[in-house]
């Protein structure tokens, strides 16, 4: 077995480009397919690395090393890869990694997609991978033709010798360069020279999805494969106690029945036969411990455990003593609730264990993951188990998670069939991860200015963490629950922000943008309170708050210049504004709303966005539309309700989504700082509901401190 | 049983009447372009053409569509070239994917009536199609930039974006 080698490490900066110690490497899965662990693959095929593959024939194959769930991984990521390669921009084939740690994303330890990590953390790394491979070329024709390196450049896809105007295409190089060795150094490009990164790109993967060729994990057929549909026990915990399944296995085109632990599986040839005949099972459930649980009860747990068992997660100065008493204290109790993802592909996975291994058609976030609990469940090497990483009809945080899987699994191994699970719609929105519900304390004391001298903050919630990878929580905090309250950047004498763990059982996951999604919103309305209170307007209440020259204060004052805010507005409208950091970006939005039909009605959003470098200009636009819509979504409708330990939503009905006729125009300006990469995917998210809730509170005078949004709720 | 013609071919259904067409499409005709969204008409992923008419097909039971011509994104042209296709590649609509194919379906349903529509029109005849991945945006651009194509007697293609 070849042991993996390192990958590149950065030694030191030379002349405006990255020098680097450069060990090339390749995925394992190539290199036990290859024999051995050289740069060459057969007949002439060089692959340098683990995310490049040139024929001497022309053809190129890139490795998409994150999975593609909307966000545009599959064309940031050869964006990256190509600028360094000087790789003709489309000339080149793709596909999705397989399950191998040579992929795992710098910024995060591990093969996952997700903390709008694709660009921040693959950013360096590729570009290397890219310049390096591109040097490899060079040094083949230098070989070639007897002239130095130094005399050597690039055009998109061929060689040139500066000097005699010589050229050669890459595809005449790759033999040759395939029996080099990496090069010890590697220079990648200033920005300015940059001719794909930072260019309004278009989707690679747009032609295949207007055509209805694009395979989601739910359009997998290997042959003799089983469809399942699983009734699960309605509370969470619960188990299976008994199954009279006689009528069900009667049913038309059913092949088996599988008792679970948690549920029991029908299976068919077709889905629908299997689902159909899921509904003649009769079952009853040991239903466990949270069988009594409902909304009163979680929020008695939250008011409870804030009381009894906050922890310190931020304090400055004197921290909560300094909190005055008289009418210069103004305090409020802030409210969320559990929110389901909802993709529009409902959780679905299919897998296929044989003597031989695993192999798996996922739409996840987490191939590692994937491969791990494949292994587990089919108790096989991990090395047995292929994962297919397909594309994901949405993630949202809920691919990062594996319970889909695992039941496709032990389905296949115990039907010796290749097995599909497909949850309903039902399914999805009654068995998820959910986004934490939260309650918070908030009291400021306000100076004679009506600015904050004091600001506590106390969050009781569940810990996401504490399930995921409990060694993130430090001292009883978990990072996900305080993110975007505990580092908010107002500068304000004493603060003190506590987190109590409380976990009523309902199971909680990331949900896009994590703690933020909440935080954001009590912390920036929380804000308007007090500025409402002093009688100063939102943005200039902010600015007195914040450091000057700050990127924060660049899309404040960006989103306010883009909004003329303060200008005239059409009669029946208002505005409200909100500001969050998140995932290294700093994102400022002004919302202008108004109240059609007693509902409230977003009209436009502005949207400042410093993201660092923008790699993909036009997929930053595009995820700014994207958070809006989703952040929206659950402003004002979004919440999961739990009565005797089940939820009671099922479906869009119920449980609905932002539709074409409210959704708001949306205008985004990329705030150029210059900076390496931000997050993308999430940071438009956060500032959503606490911009429109601003806005509304200055149409009505009436405050909202809770969500979803109600007009005339309780405060 | 139903026999039906999908996208222009003749096909003999042996499955139960009351089997939604969605599933008849996806798991024996083998056509995966149309999406599994909700089950309960409530989403729209799973648009299709029955006789022209935009259509739920996870609440139109095979019965129902007996006799009838059925086209699904697949069909709607031979190399994706369709206007609103070639409208939906000039904006770059979609993201995530999932829903576009029945978005697709229901606007090219939208324009083959209407080809000139309002915002209004568009909201009334687009809200029953979700897109979590928030699209709605470049959705109606598409819209507007089919229409362009199609009043100006030329395919979308001739249409900058």
């Amino acid at each position: 077995m070849t042991t993996r080698r390192q990958f590149l490490k950065v030694s030191a900066a030379v002349g405006g480009g990255l020098l680097v110690g450069f060990r090339l490497g390749a995925p394992e899965s190539a290199m036990a397919a290859d024999g051995e662990g050289g740069n060459s693959g057969s007949a002439g095929v060089f692959e340098p690395n683990a995310w490049i593959e040139m024929h001497p024939d022309g053809r190129t194959m890139l490795t998409v090393s994150g999975s593609e769930m909307g966000q545009g991984a599959m064309t940031v990521i050869p964006m990256m890869i190509a600028e360094e390669l000087d790789l003709p921009w489309g000339e080149f084939d793709t596909r999705f990694a397989p399950a191998d740690e040579a992929y795992a994303n710098p910024a995060l330890g591990s093969q996952v997609t997700g903390g709008s990590a694709t660009v921040r953390g693959f950013y360096t790394k590729l570009r290397e991978v890219g310049a390096a491979t591109r040097e490899m070329l060079m040094q083949a024709a230098a070989n070639r033709w007897g002239v130095p390196l130094s005399e050597l450049r690039t055009e998109p896809g061929v060689v040139v010798h500066t000097a005699t105007g010589r050229q050669v295409e890459y595809k005449d190089l790759v033999a040759d360069a395939a029996q080099l060795e990496p090069p010890e150094e590697v220079f990648t490009k200033d920005r300015e020279d940059f001719r794909i990164i930072g260019k309004p790109t278009k989707r690679l993967d747009t032609p295949q999805k207007v055509s209805g060729q694009a395979d989601f994990g739910i359009d997998a057929r290997p042959d003799g494969l089983l469809q399942a549909s699983i009734e699960r026990c309605p509370v969470f915990g619960g188990k299976l106690k008994s199954v009279d399944a006689a009528e069900a296995k009667k049913a038309s085109g059913v092949e088996q029945v599988i008792e679970l632990e948690h549920g029991v599986a029908v299976l068919a040839g077709d889905w629908w036969s299997a689902d159909q005949a899921r509904k003649k099972l009769s079952v009853e459930w040991d239903e466990g411990e949270l069988a009594d649980l409902d909304d009163e009860a979680v929020d008695k747990q939250f008011q409870e455990g804030v009381k009894a068992d906050a922890r310190p997660a931020r304090t400055e100065g004197r921290g909560a003593e300094a909190l005055g008493n008289d009418e210069n204290t103004h305090s409020a109790t802030y409210r969320v609730p559990y929110l389901a993802h909802t993709t529009m592909e409902p959780m679905n996975a299919t897998a296929s264990v044989t003597d031989e291994g695993v192999t798996l058609w996922v739409p996840t976030q987490a191939p590692g993951s994937v491969q791990k609990v494949a292994a587990e469940v089919a108790g096989v090497d991990p090395a047995k188990v292929t994962v297919h990483t397909t594309f994901l009809g949405g993630g949202f945080g809920r691919r990062f998670e594996t319970d889909f899987v695992r039941e496709a699994v032990e389905l296949s191994k115990r039907a010796g069939r290749p097995v599909k699970v497909i949850y309903t719609r039902p399914d999805d929105v009654r068995h998820d991860f959910y986004r934490p519900a939260a309650y918070n304390e908030l009291s400021a004391t306000l100076d004679d200015d009506g600015l904050p001298v004091t600001w506590v903050h106390r969050i009781a919630g569940p810990s996401i963490w504490s399930r995921v990878a409990p060694g993130m929580v430090k001292d009883g905090i978990d990072p996900a629950a305080v993110e975007g309250a505990a580092d908010h950047p107002y500068q304000i004498e004493n603060i003190a922000v506590s987190y109590a763990q409380v976990d009523p059982g309902i199971p909680v996951g990331f949900w896009r943008s994590v703690g933020h999604s909440q935080n954001a919103w009590i912390v920036e309305s929380f804000l308007d309170e007090l500025a409402r209170r002093a009688e100063i307007d939102p943005v200039e209440y902010r600015l007195k708050l914040l450091k000057d020259d700050s990127r924060h204060v660049d899309v404040l004052k960006r989103a306010a210049e883009m909004a003329d805010w303060g200008g005239e507005l059409p009669e029946g409208r208002a505005r409200g504004v909100a500001l969050a950091k998140s995932f290294g970006s700093y994102c400022a939005q002004v919302a202008e709303v108004s109240i059609e039909d007693g509902k409230p009605r977003v009209h436009k959003v502005w949207c400042a966005l410093d993201c660092g470098i923008a790699v993909n200009p036009a997929g930053v636009e595009r995820q700014v539309h994207s958070s809006i819509a989703y952040g929206l979504t659950a402003a004002l409708s979004g919440k999961i309700t739990i009565k005797n330990g089940r939820v009671q939503e099922q479906n869009f009905n119920d449980y609905p989504a932002v539709s074409m006729d409210q959704m708001p125009e949306v205008e985004v300006g990329i705030v150029d700082s210059g900076q390496p990469p931000g997050g993308v995917g999430e940071p438009g998210l956060p500032p959503l509901a606490p911009a429109v809730v601003n806005a509304l509170v200055s149409l009505t005078g009436k405050p909202i401190r809770r969500l979803p949004i109600e007009l005339d709720g309780e405060a | 049983m139903a026999t039906l013609t999908i996208n222009g071919r003749p096909v003999t259904l042996e499955v139960a009447d009351d089997m939604p067409l969605l599933w008849a499409i996806r798991d024996y005709v083998g056509l995966t372009g149309t999406k599994f969204g909700c089950g309960a008409g409530l989403c729209g992923a799973c648009t299709v053409h029955v006789d022209g008419e935009a259509t739920r097909s996870c609440i139109t039971p095979v019965a129902s569509a007996d006799g009838k011509e059925i086209t699904t994104i697949e069909g709607l042209s031979s190399a994706g070239d369709h206007p609103v296709q070639l409208a939906w590649v000039a904006e770059d609509a979609p993201q995530c994917g999932y829903c576009q194919s029945g978005q697709i379906m229901q606007a090219a349903a939208l324009l083959a009536d209407n080809p000139d529509p309002s915002d209004e029109d568009i909201d009334r005849a687009m809200k029953g199609n979700l897109c979590r991945c928030g699209t709605y945006n470049q959705i109606r651009a598409a819209i507007k930039h089919a229409a362009a194509a199609k009043m100006a007697g030329r395919d979308g293609e001739e249409v900058s974006a």
